[in-house]
């Protein structure tokens, strides 16, 4: 049977059917979740393998991209999104699913409990200081997070955010996170060589290039970047230059694949 | 109640603060040194001391970058001075609502109300003014550079309020609700009073639609109510029912060229006259009528126009302006435009997929002091308008996929911003057939006072002084509210919820409602409608322009399932009347009956206006011309002192030139990747920063290759010289862009956008009269129909000076055109070294500015159907265009796009580089392919002009320009 991803719905998500596609194409059983069929207990958490927080605009970015998304998973999920961390079920947050990831808590995350109201990483206007859409390539680095781990290319796909820009309260916090191997991905140039804070390859001024970081269990990834929409040959931005596209799909696969291996 | 202030501001440097004082410097304010920019959040309520600080930390700040003061600030002895501006009662805040909204969440319920606004802190080079002080700028002279700086940048008294120091928070005043009806006596009324009624009420409406309504008040033998007669004026303007097109015209021949008449050079002769009824009859549907396409499966009269997609979907599409909102409050007006056009195809019952926008300003340099009186600065407005396509297109989701950015003079006192929108639906789930006893349901955003005569004032020349009149024209828009629509509605739709829909756009419940029931009835409680806020009087409610709202028809039964569609998707769900069949619209208001109208006269009684126009004679006999077979040109008029590589600085120039430079850092901010179709992006190339021809899309969940292909056709500059003309080029341009990139010529549909100056002046209504006829003389060289138009007209500002300000003869061409297999979609950007460039189309003379409008070559449609094959056929590696700049210009991007270089052939003369053709494209063969591709045009004008060559140089005209030079100047930076 194919495992079944829930996938959150809140007011103003819309990369929704995005990844639903991507999740498809990766073997995977997509079913939509509205954040008020949740609350109703129309649906629980429990009753899915892998649970995906995906793009958007949730409450129109009111007050910080992913706040507002952020303080109902702590109003009201707090304990079902713990117990199904917990389970080392995957979760996956893209761009605001991250940025709600970050801002409960829930990423970067010790014990994979939610840590209520002392944000200690962030996600932060773009140095740019504006919204950017543009290709970005990704090299996967944490061989502990379920999603990156034994990925053996890089990963082009583009960026659509404002509030990308990766930053913590101290260096040593980002140190921990390279230490503990929660560094999931971070931009590259085409040639693969670090970007060094250099826009565009970076192009949101992320400490340490930093574009996405998992728990320290390695199941809960949140990334800005956006994989579900290079999963396709025809979404490659050369594809008409003969290249070759798709590397997006990977990253999902690994994730489906980690449930059927079970 | 207590009102608390926060102050939250950044740790370091941000970049919104950074923004604003480059903006500020452009303007000219040289002398800041520093602005700081901070968020302040007003809260009304009950909050102990621990509460605010939790407020602060939990929701109203990043405590990683942020920090915040909740007490009141102290201008202490620096030289910063402080600018505070918040919104005005009434304006959208979203923001607003979601504060309280999540303080209760948060286990505060002791917030009431919250308003919000920003603070800006000011540090001068020269210190302060000397006799600064705070308090109220009404009071204050305004030669303090800060004032100036906060009218022209930092706040808009549109939809804010100022202050130097500390500002009072704006809540909506709490009115008592009011059912005030006034009475109008407008039977007894002389034609010079009826005329000052409709000017005070602001109605837009003429003397024989004054006297029509005061003869059907004399046969009901009563005064009309206010809603009534608003209801009346919102109905018959310009902007609902497009008079100007459905007049008729008295059309006056003379000889000599376009302007001669207005220019009164007294050499024009009359000639003939005749008569046009309605342009849109006699031009428009009447192309689309006689090709009569079978793939057309609406065109003209609905919401949008609707195109076959497969067997599966059907595709729409629609084009909007907001013009007049954006010259007053750019970001408002453009942010609202895009709203609008999303909602028209909800209208149609589709699912939105794709924005446009194309957008046209005065030059970005002007001098601040040459701006006419009440007119914003182009570059303020610039940045405003494409700030708002931004919030909305990116908000709610859509991809901003295709457009264009044009600058002239004429564009300073009234941008264009052309707003369309792309949707995809399951073929026959869209109905329209209300019937007996359905309810009458409002989805969506509640009603305020904004946008009260939107209808109306855009159909009225703009002065000095509309900004502060119509201030109330102007929203705010809100697109996770129209989000939900899109999740509600598509899903109705799909399981058959409703019978009719349409959207509330200009003028609100009463256009929307009002053509719903016009042909059967209804009748509407207004006191049902969900209010913002208290005090609307019942007119106001019936024509409020407030945003996000949809209108369905649905049977009673279906109510719980939608009710419920609406609880899951937090959609607010109002019935507010019901559906009769005894031809009349009835608006009751607590229990009393306050309007009472036949829709046979209010929707058919308006008389037809009766227009005079002058067309010149030159433009009159021009037909589509005979191909010529060789390349020619004309020489520029040069200036004395040539420079050494003439072509070379010609070319950089023009590649710099802002109407041709890259706009990457416009399509940029748009996100043009979201819904995953993107197949062709707005920027193409190796490196990504080279402009493409057209876009293509795959909509996500058809099955299939099938794509579609967007692109547009606009040209002011032709607009000026030949109307005739120009509508041909951009008819050219707009089907030539879509076959580059692959689409099927013979599959392609358009829009039509008109935007014009004042028609009552038979000049300006003589050149939309010939960009018609090219329209439509273009359609069927083409047999390329027409599925919908609009027209916003009086694009013209009355200074302070009395001087008119009028906008170029603008039409802006939208095409939809089909791609059968996205995989076989080509770019413009140059792929291999030794591949062969042919030039298709005979490139004609050279034409040159000020002179006259290239015209079409007969061979145009022949030439793209060859080239559709060739693609078809996998036989082109690029193709690219001529547009802009001609040749030499086509050919660079050429190059910038695949970082490679051309050696074109020597015999081109330097001068017919740069001539300016319809019907010509490059296209890149690679020798394999090269017999295979000469055999499609056997019979049709093809050049062998150069071939691609590894050597990253544009060698043309016995110049070579290495491509990074050229790159330099298309985006100014080497790259980005």
């Amino acid at each position: 049977m194919k495992p079944s991803a829930l996938i959150l719905q809140a007011r103003g998500t819309n990369r929704d059917l995005d990844v639903a596609e991507a999740l498809t194409l990766a073997g995977a059983e997509p079913v939509f979740a509205p954040l008020n069929e949740l609350r109703a207990g129309k649906k629980r958490f429990s009753d899915y393998q892998l649970l995906i927080l995906p793009g958007g605009f949730s409450y129109a970015d009111a007050l910080g991209a992913g706040k507002l998304l952020a303080l109902d998973l702590n109003s009201y999920f707090a304990e079902e999104i713990a117990a199904f961390v917990a389970a080392g079920k995957p979760v996956i947050g893209i761009c605001n699913g991250f940025q709600a990831l970050v801002k409960s808590g829930i990423l970067p995350g010790s014990t994979g409990k939610v840590e209520d109201g002392k944000s200690l990483v962030t996600l932060t206007f773009n140095e740019q200081g504006h919204f950017e859409c543009r290709w970005v390539n990704l090299a996967p680095i944490s061989q502990k997070c379920l999603w990156t781990q034994a990925l053996d290319e890089n990963i082009l796909c583009p960026i659509a955010h404002g509030e990308g820009n990766f930053q913590a309260n101290s260096e040593l916090r980002i140190t921990a996170l390279t230490l503990s191997d929660q560094i999931a991905l971070t931009y590259v140039l085409p040639d693969g060589a670090p970007a060094r804070g250099d826009y565009p390859a970076n192009p949101n001024g992320s400490a340490l290039d930093i574009a996405g970081i998992c728990n320290p269990a390695g199941n809960v990834l949140g990334l800005m970047p956006h994989p579900e929409n290079h999963i396709h040959p025809w979404q490659h931005p050369r594809h008409t230059r003969g290249e070759i596209g798709g590397s997006g799909l990977a990253l999902f696969q690994n994730g489906v694949q980690y449930v059927l291996r079970g | 109640m207590t009102i608390y202030r926060f102050v939250v501001s950044f740790k370091y440097p941000d970049p919104r603060s950074a923004g604003f004082l480059s903006d500020a410097r452009a303007l000219g304010f040289h002398d800041l040194k520093r602005l700081e920019c901070q968020d302040l959040y007003f809260i009304e309520g009950q909050l102990s001391q621990e509460e605010m600080q939790q407020l602060a930390l939990k929701l109203l700040s990043d405590p990683v970058t942020q920090e915040v003061s909740s007490s009141t600030f102290q201008i202490s002895g620096s030289a910063a001075q402080v600018v505070e501006a918040a919104y005005r009662p009434g304006v959208t805040d979203p923001v607003a609502a979601e504060i309280v909204r999540a303080a209760h969440e948060l286990g505060f319920k002791g917030v009431q109300r919250a308003a919000t606004g920003l603070r800006f802190l000011l540090h001068w080079e020269t210190g302060e003014p000397e006799n600064w002080e705070t308090g109220q700028p009404e009071n204050r002279p305004s030669s303090f550079p800060v004032e100036r700086l906060a009218k022209q940048l930092l706040a808009n008294n549109v939809i804010q309020h100022w202050a130097l120091g500390e500002i009072a928070p704006s809540f909506p005043e709490e009115a008592a609700s009011s059912g005030e009806v006034e009475i109008i006596p407008l039977r007894s009324l002389s034609a010079d009073e009826l005329l000052s009624v409709s000017s005070t009420r602001r109605a837009a409406l003429d003397l024989a639609e004054m006297q029509a309504i005061q003869g059907y008040f004399r046969s009901e033998g009563r005064d009309p109510t206010d809603i009534e007669f608003e209801m009346f004026a919102q109905t018959w303007s310009e902007h609902c029912v497009h008079k100007t097109f459905k007049a008729r015209v008295e059309v006056e021949t003379y000889t000599g060229k376009q302007g001669d008449k207005e220019s009164d050079r007294g050499t024009c002769v009359p000639v003939s006259l005749s008569t046009i009824d309605s342009l849109i009859k006699t031009y428009l549907k009447a192309a689309t009528d006689k090709i009569a396409a079978p793939w057309v499966i609406s065109a003209f009269v609905d919401n949008a126009g609707i195109l076959d997609f497969d067997d599966e979907f059907e595709i729409s599409f629609k084009a909007e302006t907001h013009n007049h909102p954006s010259a007053i409050e750019p970001f408002g007006g453009a942010n609202t435009g895009v709203g609008g056009v999303i909602r028209d195809i909800l209208g149609v019952s589709a699912k939105p997929i794709a924005n446009t926008d194309v957008l046209c300003f005065g030059p970005q340099n002007l001098n601040p002091d040459d701006l006419p009186d009440g007119v914003l600065h182009p570059r303020r407005i610039q940045s405003g308008v494409v700030a708002g396509v931004q919030d909305y297109g990116n908000k709610i989701g859509i991809p901003t996929v295709n457009g264009a950015i044009l600058y002239d003079e004429g564009y300073t006192a009234n941008p264009l911003v052309f707003c369309g929108c792309v949707g995809i639906a399951p073929k026959g789930k869209h109905h329209k057939n209300p019937r007996l006893g359905d309810r009458i349901i409002v989805l969506g955003g509640r009603t305020g006072r904004d946008g009260l005569r939107g209808a109306t004032f855009s159909s009225m020349t703009m002065d000095a002084q509309t900004g502060e009149v119509s201030g109330a024209s102007v929203q705010i828009g809100d697109p996770i509210t129209e989000k939900g629509l899109i999740d509600v509605i598509t899903r109705a739709r799909d399981l058959g919820l409703y019978t009719d829909i349409t959207d509330c756009g200009a003028g609100g419940l009463s256009s929307a409602v009002g053509e719903m029931t016009s042909v059967s009835g209804g009748d509407v409680d207004l006191t049902r409608v969900p209010l913002k806020y208290p005090g609307l009087v019942p007119w106001e409610i019936w024509l409020s322009e407030a945003q996000e709202r949809m209108v369905l028809a649905v049977p009673p039964q279906n109510l719980p399932a939608l009710q419920k569609l609406c609880d899951t998707f937090a959609t607010e769900l109002t019935d507010i009347g019901a559906f009769t069949a005894d031809g009349k619209i009835i608006i009751r208001y607590d229990g009393r009956t306050v309007l009472e109208l036949d829709n046979e006269f209010l929707h058919e009684g308006i008389p037809q206006r009766q227009l005079k126009a002058v067309i010149p004679l030159s433009s009159s006999s021009v037909q589509p011309v005979e191909p010529e077979n060789r390349t020619t040109g004309q020489p520029e008029n040069r200036t004395t002192g040539q420079p050494e590589n003439p072509l070379t600085e010609k070319l950089l120039n023009l590649l710099s030139h802002p109407n041709t430079a890259s706009k990457a850092a416009t399509i940029r901010i748009y996100d043009h990747e979201v819904q995953g179709g993107t197949v062709v992006k707005p920027l193409t190339g190796v490196e990504a920063d080279a402009p493409s021809d057209a876009t293509v899309l795959k909509p996500i969940g058809t099955r299939g290759a099938r794509g579609i292909v967007l692109s547009n056709g606009i040209n002011p500059e032709y607009g000026k010289r030949d109307a005739y003309r120009m509508a041909w080029a951009v008819m050219d341009e707009a089907i030539r862009n879509a076959v580059a990139v692959g689409a099927d010529p013979d599959r392609i549909a358009v829009l039509d956008n008109f935007c014009w100056g004042d028609p009552l002046r038979p000049e300006t209504l003589g050149t939309l009269i010939e960009a018609c006829r090219g329209c439509h003389d273009a359609a069927l060289f083409y047999g390329t129909p027409f599925i919908s138009g609009k027209d916003s007209l009086n694009n013209e500002y009355i200074g302070n000076d009395g001087q008119r300000h009028a906008i170029p003869p603008t039409l802006l061409i939208s095409a939809l055109g089909i791609i059968d297999d996205v995989n076989t979609a080509i770019t413009m950007d140059l792929k291999k070294t030794g591949n062969a460039l042919y030039l298709l189309g005979s490139q004609q003379l050279a034409v040159i500015r000020d002179s006259s409008v290239p015209e079409v070559p007969k061979t145009a449609p022949a030439v793209y159907r060859a080239l559709h094959q060739a693609i078809q056929s996998g036989l082109v590696r690029s193709c690219h265009d001529l547009s802009e700049g001609g040749l030499a210009v086509a050919a660079a991007e050429m190059c910038i796009g695949g970082r490679l270089g051309l050696i074109l052939d020597e015999s081109i003369p330097a001068e017919a580089c740069f001539a300016e053709t319809n019907g010509c494209l490059l296209a890149e063969i690679s020798p394999a392919a090269e017999a295979e591709f000469k055999k499609l045009f056997a019979a049709l004008p093809l050049t062998k002009i150069g071939h691609v060559i590894a050597e990253p140089v544009l060698k043309i005209a016995g110049e070579g320009i290495p491509v990074t030079d050229l790159v330099q100047a298309f985006t100014g930076a080497g790259g980005e």
